[in-house]
């Protein structure tokens, strides 16, 4: 092999446009390939966030309040439709909740302080309302405390100031404000002045959103005991008993006109079960993680195409040189592995320049986009793939050289 | 003579089908992705009001101070009841208007009917000739009727359909709230994208565009929620929508038409005497930090083009400069495998230029070629766009006649420019050599 080395390179200077373009074409795969499987990846991490919800039961309804309603009449009108919720047939529980649910898009959140006058807020916390059977429905699991007692849960006006006194929250703040893991009991505020005590952990709680700023505050959320009478509608969370979600959903909207029918659930997407939730939340990212993986597929399918092409194109130039080597005592394999070792030394240059220029792409985009730095193992990965593509695609045309009888070296025309 | 090479070309090219297909899908692919992002890009990143967006503005208030400014020192994007009002009221500019967005349902006269949910903006009667809102059917308030908190809407055509099956309905009432309103005016399809007039809440894209508009104060007396986003720096003192009112929670969109460079700087310096007459009084406890941007920047400065946008349409770019460097490596490999047939023309007299035209023509071919493919994908990628990107956005993206020539154009171009390499080597063969190893 090693022997093979020199010949090869001085050939390979006689080749330098060729050469420079297939170093070239496996550099600029290789950084672009990186960057897409980077993406994809982190993609698919979202797309796997687990929530903490009991998603294959649970469904939400959005209901709208259509006409004038006082405060005391939505706080009524909202009791009456969870009871009404909860004695369907297929239901679980059923529980009102307000700033959001769990994977949403978007809600409330608050800032979180130690102490009353902090100015620089300590962190940041995804805000839920609802009251005592809001876990349950949920579905979440209560690794610490107590849940919160009915006479806890009190209705509360819209845009108004009642700082419950006590909160139910994810272990994800919990930790966050607490390290030491002493949070119950404690207490923090949460851009008021009064404080609220932490009566209960739960394991997991996903924030409404998915976005930058979430990532930066994952699983970061609270639970505040109270019915929020807005004027503009609320949300109900439904957890059907297993296999009955179907029925459940299609039970659910009648209760609720039964109970009046000056509200408005949009037919359309009025009620959603998780999966949609989840599936809405998530599309832009399953989108980008797709269209990576097109246009990944296609950049190494043209680039084994094009290694393919030019090593053909040598190999066909090469006919009688090859059939004087092989008439001068080579082998087939002598013949082969030529042709192999020549691809492999153009795509230890490609890959060293792709390298370096997947990493600056990299980090341009951390500074453009928002992106986090990529982990070497992406770049380690995509230059092993680009060797072997380089390698299975010269193997062949490199066959077919190997089979050049020495003959040729006869033949002059 | 063009005739012989597109014949020469093409006899070259049948002669090597699979190495022609090869140079002709890579082309296809690469300018296919290129443009269907490009069709996206486009359709997020336009001007949505070309001929006057210049001369839009959106007042940015610094009511928050140090500790809510945005890491770049911005203030709030939104303002709040009292600035918004107050700006309102000062009148300074040519036409402006502070909005915000509502949802108000309509019940309808039948009780059998389910009552159904809009959205919609209250804004000032200056937010129609401000935008230039096309209209069907009547017009927009006056001042007067801002004043007087008048009972007046103006609804889309969409809704008008739904609700007087689309016949003049100027004149006639609707019930928001439980309360009658008049319709004014119907507006004509108007649902510009991005919706420039509030990005904060709508995130730039919607494909419903607003069904109703009222006078702000009329909004504000009804007490008609606001739908938007609420940003609070601290919790508000009172509780209910008049809370929300007193308090420095911002949730208010603003713009302003101001004409001229001089009104610019008039408008900046009244916003910032503005500010200091707040510092006097109290109410900030810091110097003026206001900003005033065009629509243009405005919308730069909300990030409305969403970064995936642009990372697609970069790797897209990418794609083809592959594609593209591919194709220089087989047109290389495909012009100098006819070195002894080069050798010949020249040594029967043909000169350089002739073999430039000879193979930029088959380049151009190749592209040519390529870009029909690219033009069947770029349709096909158009129309399935809608898999791989957000509903609102993917809706945007279009096909038309400017994009299928562009389409076009960059196949050939790319693929005459990859083919000038190859071209000169071509044209640099040694005849005497070639002749002689012959």
């Amino acid at each position: 092999m090693n022997m093979q080395i020199k010949p090869i390179l001085i050939a390979l200077r006689r080749h330098k446009a060729g050469t420079f373009l297939i170093a070239l074409q496996i550099a600029l795969t290789l950084a672009i390939v990186c960057n897409a499987l980077f993406i994809i990846h982190q993609r698919l991490a979202n797309l796997s966030e687990r929530s903490g919800v009991d998603e294959a039961n649970v469904f939400v309804i959005q209901n709208q309040w259509a006409g004038d309603r006082t405060q005391q009449q939505i706080d009524a009108q909202m009791q009456a439709d969870v009871l009404a919720l909860r004695q369907l047939p297929g239901v679980r529980d059923a529980a009102p909740i307000s700033g959001g649910y769990p994977l949403r898009g978007g809600g409330w959140d608050n800032f979180v302080t130690m102490t009353p006058d902090q100015v620089k807020p300590t962190t940041d916390s995804a805000v839920y309302l609802g009251d005592e059977h809001l876990l349950d429905t949920l579905g979440l699991r209560l690794i610490a405390g107590r849940n919160f007692r009915s006479d806890e849960v009190h209705g509360m006006g819209t845009e108004q100031v009642i700082i419950p006194p006590v909160v139910i929250v994810s272990k994800a703040l919990a930790e966050r404000l607490f390290p030491d893991g002493s949070a119950l009991g404690k207490s923090f505020y949460a851009m008021g002045s009064t404080p609220s005590t932490i009566i209960g952990i739960v394991d997991l709680l996903h924030r409404q959103g998915a976005s930058q700023w979430d990532k930066a505050h994952a699983g970061q959320s609270l639970i505040w005991p109270a019915r929020l009478d807005d004027v503009a509608g609320t949300f109900y969370v439904v957890r059907a008993k297993p296999g009955q979600l179907a029925a459940a959903m299609r039970e659910a909207p009648k209760a609720l006109y039964a109970q009046s029918r000056m509200r408005i659930i949009d037919p359309k997407d009025g009620i959603q079960d998780y999966a949609e939730i989840r599936h809405r939340v998530f599309d832009s990212d399953r989108g980008m993680a797709i269209l990576m993986g097109i246009i990944s597929a296609v950049l190494l399918a043209i680039t084994a195409a094009g290694i393919v092409g030019l090593t053909s194109f040598w190999v066909g130039q090469r006919r009688k040189q090859i059939g004087v080597r092989r008439a001068l005592g080579a082998t087939r394999h002598d013949i082969l592995s030529y042709f192999l070792t020549e691809n492999l030394l153009i795509g230890i240059a490609g890959v060293a320049v792709g390298t370096v220029l997947a990493i600056g792409i990299n980090l341009w985009m951390v500074t453009r986009f928002e992106m986090d730095r990529m982990s070497m193992a992406y770049v380690g990965v995509g230059v092993i793939v680009l060797l072997l593509l380089g390698q299975g695609s010269v193997l062949a045309p490199a066959l077919r050289a190997s089979r050049v009888s020495p003959v040729e070296a006869t033949r002059s025309v | 003579m063009f005739g012989y090479y597109l014949e020469l070309a093409i006899r070259s090219l049948k002669r090597s089908p699979g190495l022609t297909a090869l140079m002709v899908l890579a082309i296809g692919f690469g300018v296919a992705a290129s443009m269907t992002s490009w069709s996206v890009f486009r359709a997020v990143s336009g001007d949505p009001i070309p001929w006057k967006s210049s001369q839009l503005f959106v007042p940015q208030i610094d009511t928050w101070g140090p500790n809510g400014r945005s890491a770049d020192g911005d203030p709030p994007n939104a303002m709040d009841y009292t600035d918004a009002v107050a700006l309102m009221r000062d009148h300074r500019a040519k036409l402006q208007s502070a909005m915000y967005e509502i949802s108000p349902s309509i019940v309808p006269a039948d009780a059998a009917k389910h009552p159904i949910n809009v959205s919609g903006h209250a804004v000032y009667s200056e937010f129609f000739p401000m935008l230039d809102v096309p209209f069907k059917y009547g017009t927009g308030w006056s001042a007067r009727d801002d004043q007087n908190r008048a009972q007046v809407v103006v609804i889309n055509s969409k809704l008008n359909q739904k609700l007087f099956g689309g016949a003049n309905s100027v004149g006639k009432s609707i019930n928001l709230e439980r309360q009658d309103y008049r319709v004014v005016g119907v507006l004509n399809d108007w649902n510009p994208q991005p919706r420039f007039y509030d990005v904060v809440n709508s995130g730039g894209f919607s494909t419903e565009g607003d069904a109703v508009f009222m006078p702000f104060q009329t909004a504000i007396q009804a007490a008609i929620p606001n739908d938007g986003n609420t940003n609070c720096n601290a919790v508000p003192k009172e509780s209910g929508f008049v809370g929300l009112q007193h308090s420095s929670c911002v949730w208010i969109a603003y713009m302003a038409e101001l004409d001229s460079a001089s009104a610019v700087t008039a408008y900046r310096n009244y916003l910032n005497g503005y500010a200091r007459d707040q510092q006097q009084a109290g109410r900030f406890s810091w110097a003026p930090n206001n900003r005033l941007r065009n629509l243009p920047a405005w919308l730069d400065s909300q990030h409305i083009v969403p970064s995936d946008t642009k990372v697609s349409l970069l790797v897209a770019f990418g794609l083809l400069l592959v594609c593209l460097v591919n194709t220089v490596g087989l047109l290389l490999a495909k012009f100098l495998r006819r070195s002894s047939e080069i050798g010949v023309r020249r040594a029967l007299g043909a000169p350089r230029a002739a073999i430039y035209t000879q193979f930029l023509t088959e380049a151009g071919i190749v592209g040519a070629a390529g870009g029909v493919l690219g033009l069947l994908l770029t349709a096909v990628g158009v129309a399935s766009v809608g898999w791989v990107l957000p509903k609102d956005i993917a809706a945007l993206a279009r096909l038309d006649v400017s994009l299928l020539l562009l389409t076009l154009l960059v196949a050939v171009i790319a693929t005459m420019l990859a083919g000038l390499y190859p071209t000169y080597r071509a044209s640099r063969v040694q005849p005497a050599w070639q002749l002689k190893s012959n």
